[in-house]
């Protein structure tokens, strides 16, 4: 077998008592855009992290590009870092700084592009998310979809090989819900990434991915295709995409 | 309140667990250091922020700090039957050595290591610390390292800044409130000052500066989810800094001012 471009491996991760993940196992190919699925609270946002070391494993590993990323040095892991593009839950803008000034910050510290350069490539990725009317604004002067995209263009700006996105329709309503995940797609193909999106939108999972993969109790309780998975007879994953308080699946 | 052994235990692991992180977080700053060139700018604000901002409050309190101190004196004096004359070199002595340095660190751990403590928490709780890390930006560097300087620096401003203050208004007091002519009360001063009183006094508001901005950076940065574990942030970075200021304080006077 053709070893995979992200590889989880038997992922353990506890906070004092609690287990969170209990060994999980997710091979992701490169140029895939894959789905992790789950419960508010199941470790979707822990397991995201663990993708670029912003949380270390208990037990296992995760190895990216054929690198653990446990032994990676300071200076390995930033590089590492640096082709990955993440969008956090809460998007995670500086309250300091303006649209412009955040999209940039990463450019401005690496002082590998003057001050010029950086504003064109900012305001490239503004556009392509449709932002650059914003540049100017701070984070609070912004609608939660334009936060997500400020977000986006963000998480693009180093021109990553990966992106991560963690819960990116969460809170917005239906239709800014919609510009996101068609942002995602259209980010996915014209950039050639692999995309690691989690969430608990159903909608938006079918729509950005091109594989699913379900977490229950901290664990991989499902992995396949969007059809597999509209048609699955696994009665915890067919709850959770009907969204039915009845069924294997107990709130928590 | 249950003090069993218990509790006494949880509550000696976590004393020592928040001086191991101090001191971890002190060995990342002194690494971060190398990097003050390109930290210029954000260490410029933060001065600005830290050291200008906290003047008007240092003001305030040191007026205050020297007019009780003349006043307290003089009662003293009146008790013992000490010339009144020497009311400047008491308040001098005191505002100098303790109480301009100590004063003014409690205040600004209230104003400025509570403010580093709820900003950084908040960016802990809001995943902005997260994404400097994701971005391959060092949160020690981009954020711990020009508060911390920050603090070590304006600090000693503010006392000299305070020791002025206070002992303008220890005159004002002496000679309003206890009739005690200016020219006796500055020739008291005068004839007492110390320089090296004097400096210790701003040695010592440099490590109680450095206090401030290393406890409010550690306890921001490991501030937990939700509403509550910022608040607490700011609590316990204020605790925990007055607590070590006035221990550090008491080292310095059995070390710096032999009997
Ligand atoms: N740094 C941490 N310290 C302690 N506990 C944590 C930490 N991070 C996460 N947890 C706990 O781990 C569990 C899973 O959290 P996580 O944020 O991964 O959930 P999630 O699946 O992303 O849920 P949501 O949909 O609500 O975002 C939660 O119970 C949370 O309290
Ligand atoms: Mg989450």
């Amino acid at each position: 077998m053709q070893s995979a471009y992200i590889h989880i491996q038997g992922l353990r991760k506890s906070f004092g008592e609690h287990p969170i993940l209990k060994g999980v196992d997710i091979a992701i190919n490169k140029g895939e855009s894959i789905a992790v699925i789950g419960q508010s609270g199941c470790g979707k946002s822990v397991l995201l992290k663990h993708l670029i070391r912003l949380l270390e494993p208990d037990e296992g590993t995760v190895v990216f590009d054929n690198r653990d990323l446990v032994w990676l040095n300071t200076a390995e892991l930033v590089e590492v870092r640096r082709r990955f593009g993440m969008l956090f839950q809460s998007a995670a803008l500086f309250d300091s700084l303006t649209v412009e000034e955040n999209v940039g910050l990463s450019l401005k510290e690496q002082r590998l592009l003057s001050d010029s350069e950086i504003h064109d490539k900012v305001m490239d990725k503004l556009n392509m998310v449709r932002l650059s009317s914003a540049a100017d604004k701070y984070p609070e002067e912004l609608s939660g979809g334009m936060k997500k995209r400020a977000g986006l263009a963000r998480a693009i700006v180093n021109d990553p090989d990966v992106l991560l996105y963690d819960e990116p329709t969460t809170g917005l309503d239906p239709i800014t819900a919609d510009v996101i995940n068609d942002m995602i797609v259209e980010l996915h193909k014209k950039l050639n990434v692999t995309s690691v999106a989690v969430t608990h939108d159903m909608r938006s999972a079918f729509k950005i991915a091109d594989r699913i993969v379900m977490l229950h109790d901290g664990r991989v309780e499902f992995d396949g295709s969007p059809e597999e998975t509209r048609i699955t007879s696994n009665p915890i994953v067919a709850q959770f995409i009907r969204g039915e308080a009845q069924g294997p699946i107990q709130e928590r | 309140m249950d003090l069993g052994p218990a509790v006494i235990g949880r509550r000696g692991i976590r004393f020592v667990s928040t001086m191991g992180g101090l001191c971890l977080l002190l060995g990342k700053f002194v690494l971060s250091l190398k990097h003050i060139p390109r930290s210029r700018s954000v260490i410029f604000q933060q001065l600005y922020v830290i050291g200008v901002r906290s003047l008007p409050l240092v003001a305030v309190i040191s007026i205050f700090v020297g007019a009780v101190a003349a006043w307290q004196a003089a009662y003293q004096f009146k008790f013992i039957g000490a010339p009144l004359r020497l009311l400047g070199q008491a308040v001098g002595k005191a505002v100098v050595i303790e109480l301009a340095p100590v004063l003014s660190a409690l205040v600004v751990a209230g104003r400025v290591g509570a403010g580093i403590a709820a900003e950084l928490g908040t960016m802990r709780v809001t995943e902005q610390i997260d994404a400097l890390d994701a971005m391959g930006i060092n949160p020690v560097r981009y954020l711990v390292m020009p508060r911390i300087l920050a603090c070590l620096f304006m600090m000693p401003l503010l006392v000299m800044f305070a020791d002025f203050i206070a002992v303008a208004g220890g005159l004002v007091v002496s000679v309003i409130g206890v009739d005690v002519s200016s020219e006796t009360f500055l020739n008291g001063f005068k004839n007492s000052f110390k320089l090296s009183d004097f400096i210790n006094g701003l040695i010592k508001a440099g490590v109680f500066g450095f206090i401030i901005g290393l406890v409010g950076c550690y306890e921001g940065f490991k501030a937990e989810q939700g509403a509550q574990g910022v608040g607490r942030a700011t609590t316990t970075s204020v605790v925990i800094s007055s607590v070590l200021i006035l221990v550090f304080n008491f080292i310095f006077a059995v070390v710096l001012f032999r009997i």
